[in-house]
């Protein structure tokens, strides 16, 4: 029991860990941004396993029922999650841009084009 | 949910890892009814895995569809990564065990919410009663962010289609992403 209550904050380090990996070694800057979201969900899922309260049901109110699940952490994540689209649209905006600029998504081509145009 | 993460690693057609990201949201969706968070699972499903992947196919509309073939691994950020991972391991071994109601984030101001919204709000969801009224700063931040979020991208991607820019080599600009944010 012990080693299967930690399995779900493992599950997490998994999935966070591969999306840093997609962001710091992954070159293509669409990718980049799936890998931030899957590190996003990872923190999510984290809080929401924080949460959970054995034997407990969803946060709402009936007869009968005695024990919830901790509803803060839930609330906390329905922001996140909302915020968390504003950024990817942002960002996928600035890639968007960055494409009209230097006609790739790519960020060593980006960073070659750059240093071309320095060394003009 | 970690073998579509992982492939959305390793694929190299984005077409794939935009439909395999917008499958890992509706999986993370499936995992929070699991846990009980049955007003998270909702959004996750809407927003992360429709408006997100919405978003991302309009970008690659708007880009390119395949990467650029590379090497494969890279050494040093997998180092870096299965470092911290390891860290982050170890670190778990100090947490309260999964479900313990007696853990800290339990007992602190939960159970007043559970106990006392539904007689001082009225609504039996306590998590739309928490987030609309003893939190409602918050939902009201988080509103200004999106505003926020929104002002940005229309900045970035307005219908300056007369302005000059710098480097410029398409006119191509979507009012697509425009009307999805």
């Amino acid at each position: 029991m012990e080693l299967f209550g930690l399995l779900n904050y493992w599950l997490v380090i998994v999935l966070m860990m591969i999306g840093f990996y997609i962001v710091i070694a992954q070159g293509n800057l669409v990718k980049k941004m799936v890998g931030l979201s899957i590190f996003q969900v990872s923190v999510f899922v984290f809080y929401i396993s924080v949460g959970r309260v054995a034997g407990g049901t969803a946060p709402i109110l009936a007869d009968g029922i005695e024990v919830f699940s901790n509803p803060l952490p839930h609330v906390l994540i329905l922001t996140a999650i909302v915020v968390g689209v504003a950024t990817t649209a942002l960002g996928l905006a600035m890639i968007v841009r960055i494409r009209d600029s230097f006609g790739t998504i790519e960020d060593d081509e980006i960073l070659a084009i750059e240093k071309g145009e320095d060394d003009k | 949910m970690a073998v579509t993460a992982f492939a959305a690693a390793r694929i190299r057609n984005l077409f794939a890892v935009v439909i395999l990201s917008g499958i890992f949201s509706l999986l993370a969706a499936v995992l929070y009814v699991t846990l009980n968070a049955v007003d998270v699972a909702f959004t996750e499903a809407a927003v992360g895995a429709g408006i997100s992947t919405l978003l991302m196919l309009a970008t690659l509309s708007l880009t390119s569809e395949e990467e650029k073939a590379r090497f494969n691994v890279k050494i040093i950020p997998l180092l870096i990564v299965i470092a911290t991972g390891a860290v982050l391991i170890y670190g778990t071994f100090d947490m309260p065990a999964f479900g313990d109601p007696n853990a800290p984030a339990q007992v602190h101001v939960a159970p007043r919410y559970i106990l006392e919204s539904g007689k001082e709000i009225g609504v039996p969801n306590i998590v739309t009663s928490v987030l609309a009224s003893y939190r409602g700063y918050d939902t009201f931040g988080e509103v200004v962010v999106i505003f926020t979020a929104a002002i940005g991208v229309l900045i970035l991607l307005g219908r300056g289609h007369d302005r000059w820019r710098p480097g410029m080599r398409s006119n191509v600009i979507s009012e697509q992403n425009e009307e999805e944010v």
